[in-house]
């Protein structure tokens, strides 16, 4: 039977520095998100947000604490029980607040490395790639490097790369920010449908209270403090 | 998906640049190797050409290419007598500079024994061998001289009959070649002048010795001309040449004419390593050195811009090991530059090289040897100087993408 929850962390703490220079970013954080469930993540700057998302998304391990994607425990404390790299290839798909495409590739072919990546052929990834651009609406400049595209199209290609493996857990950091409330409203409407198609777990880092109605699930951090926040009623 | 090529396209300009800096370099790296082969070339183009299986040389030196070398004139006969000898003939050797329309003209002088040496192996571009016994000359294209053109050498003028092709000296002057009466009387015309104060001295030598004294004939002698006085005539010749008869034992021969007291003899074989091993081999450490340090400098200046450009691409490579890129896909893109970058400059390097060597003032020559061994080495830079930037991007975190 399939293990519900697309993100486990349990009790993650995260220290910088020792000694008078400790600092303390994440305090034994826990978190389960289940398939298909979207969770915004909210916080002022230096919360501990950001952390939390790079321990989940296996780039800054933490302290303590374990991280289990789809059941299966990935780091146990700083120690991965997996090829991180590989892990994050194969399950994680990755949204920022800036689009951090590669300045050189076009539009598709930031797609389509990253499925060319997981073993797809140059021309299966290609056609993949030129579908979800389709899809979100940037077929169009499909050919355009980042550099000639706005900043919402660079963003819907982000987005389009992050889904393109078809990942069991999406990660977002302020993927609105950058962007007006229409298109934020947009990429958010996005992440929803995605998460619901895909059965991925999504966490996304937000300001934008206008869009937490699309959230199934919010969480607030405070000073490295993790706590689950009632939705308000609609 | 290739990065590599896509990171070049997205920066074309700058490969560009970079490639034609680096093929620059390269060049004058195969040049060097080029400019060696063509002073051993040089060197030994007339040893090669010429037809000598012995060379008889003034005792206890090296010979004309190597140092000066004087031997009678008489030398030719004895060594004729020789068994096994097929023929023998004079070599006079020796370089002047002129003036010709305001520009220095550096000849080596090479006399030929006429009539038994009209210069029929001198590979002519234009004209003829040599068709009389005075004042007709074959010149290395390289001196600029054209057919029917008259220069005066001496007391004399010549013709240029004769346009010869890459016979250059290993000093790289081109060779003119006059018989070998006409290569003495360049080489000892002295002026009128000179030749009366030194008449005028001998005969007062001669009046204050004994000699003088008592045979008054002797100081009449001493107004004649040098040459026409055998016990006193300097030896006019270079070296002897000999060729030896079909069947012949060079060794056999080499060893009877080393039992002259006053002459060294040489093989063909032998003459040819003392000029390598002689002047030629400091010229081969010198540019050897300096190809080795310009190898180094490439090396260096590689690295210093494959750093540079893995730099450039910081973001772009921690963004790769972020989506889960392994380690392989970024070396694969640094190493790929590296190795377009070095075969790319290699070919620019050849290109221009081949267009550029030829408007050299010596000869570059370019082998197959020496083609393929720097293309070994572009190979093996290309990959050492990718080290820098590969270590740099293997140390990057995916972290950085997100800064």
């Amino acid at each position: 039977m399939q293990n519900p929850f697309a993100i486990e962390i349990q009790n993650l703490t995260k220290i910088y520095g020792s000694g008078n220079t400790e600092v303390v970013a994440m305090r034994d954080a826990s978190m389960q998100v289940r398939h298909g469930e979207v969770v915004a993540l909210l916080g002022p700057s230096g919360s501990g947000k950001s952390t939390l998302l790079t321990a989940v998304g296996l780039i800054n391990p933490p302290t303590s604490g374990r991280v289990l994607i789809a059941g299966q425990i990935v780091l146990d404390g700083p120690l991965p029980q997996v090829n991180l790299r590989s892990f994050r290839r194969k399950h994680i798909g990755f949204v920022f607040q800036k689009s951090n495409l590669i300045p050189f590739l076009t539009a598709v072919e930031n797609v389509q490395i990253a499925l060319e990546l997981n073993g797809k052929t140059p021309r299966e990834a290609r056609a993949h790639a030129m579908e979800l651009l389709d899809y979100l609406g940037v077929g169009e400049r499909a050919a355009n490097l980042p550099s000639m595209l706005s900043g919402g199209q660079q963003q819907r290609v982000a987005v389009a790369r992050a889904l393109a493996n078809e990942p069991s857990v999406i990660l977002a950091d302020e993927p609105t920010a950058a962007l007006d409330s229409q298109r934020g409203r947009q990429v958010m409407d996005l992440f929803a449908m995605v998460a619901h198609k895909q059965k991925a777990g999504v966490i996304v880092v937000t300001h934008d209270q206008r869009s937490l109605d699309l959230f199934d699930t919010i969480y607030e951090m405070e000073d490295g403090l993790l706590r689950r926040k009632e939705k308000a009623a609609s | 998906m290739n990065l590599a090529v896509r990171d070049i396209r997205h920066n074309l300009g700058r490969f560009v640049l970079t490639t034609l800096g680096v093929g620059m370099l390269l060049m004058v790296v195969m040049g060097m190797s080029g400019i060696y082969r063509g002073i051993v070339e040089d060197a030994t183009l007339l040893i090669d050409r010429i037809d000598a299986d012995l060379w008889i040389v003034q005792r206890d030196t090296r010979g004309p290419f190597a140092e000066v070398s004087r031997v009678p004139a008489n030398l030719v006969h004895r060594a004729l007598a020789v068994p096994g000898v097929r023929t023998a003939r004079e070599f006079v050797y020796h370089t002047i500079q002129r003036e010709r329309n305001g520009k220095p003209l550096r000849i080596s002088v090479l006399g030929l024994s006429w009539p038994r040496d009209r210069g029929e192996w001198v590979p002519l571009r234009a004209g003829r061998p040599l068709g009389q016994s005075h004042f007709e000359m074959i010149a290395d294209e390289s001196l600029g001289l054209q057919l029917g053109d008259t220069i005066a050498l001496g007391k004399d003028s010549y013709s240029v009959v004769g346009i010869a092709k890459s016979m250059i000296s290993s000093n790289g002057d081109g060779i003119g070649f006059f018989t070998v009466a006409d290569a003495q009387a360049i080489q000892f015309n002295i002026p009128g002048e000179a030749i009366r104060l030194e008449r005028a001295a001998r005969a007062a030598r001669g009046g204050r010795s004994d000699l003088g004294t008592k045979q008054p004939a002797l100081l009449e002698q001493a107004g004649r001309p040098a040459g026409e006085l055998p016990a006193i005539a300097r030896p006019q010749l270079s070296a002897v040449m000999v060729a030896v008869a079909p069947g012949g034992d060079p060794k056999r021969i080499a060893q009877i004419i080393s039992g002259w007291s006053d002459v060294s003899v040489y093989t063909h074989k032998g003459q040819r390593e003392l000029l390598l091993e002689g002047s030629v081999e400091k010229i081969r450490r010198q540019i050897g050195l300096f190809r080795l340090l310009l190898t180094v400098i490439a090396a260096i200046i590689m690295a210093l811009i494959l750093y540079t450009l893995t730099l450039d691409k910081i973001h772009s490579i921690a963004l790769l090991k972020l989506i889960g890129a392994p380690n392989t896909v970024v070396l694969g893109l640094i190493l790929q530059q590296a190795l377009l970058l070095g075969v790319c400059g290699y070919g620019i390097a050849y290109l221009i090289g081949q267009r550029v060597f030829p408007l050299f003032p010596r000869r570059v020559i370019l082998t197959e040897e020496d083609l393929l061994q720097l293309a070994a080495i572009v190979l093996l830079i290309s990959v050492a100087s990718s080290v820098l930037g590969i270590w740099k991007a293997m140390r990057v975190s995916p972290n950085e993408a997100l800064s």
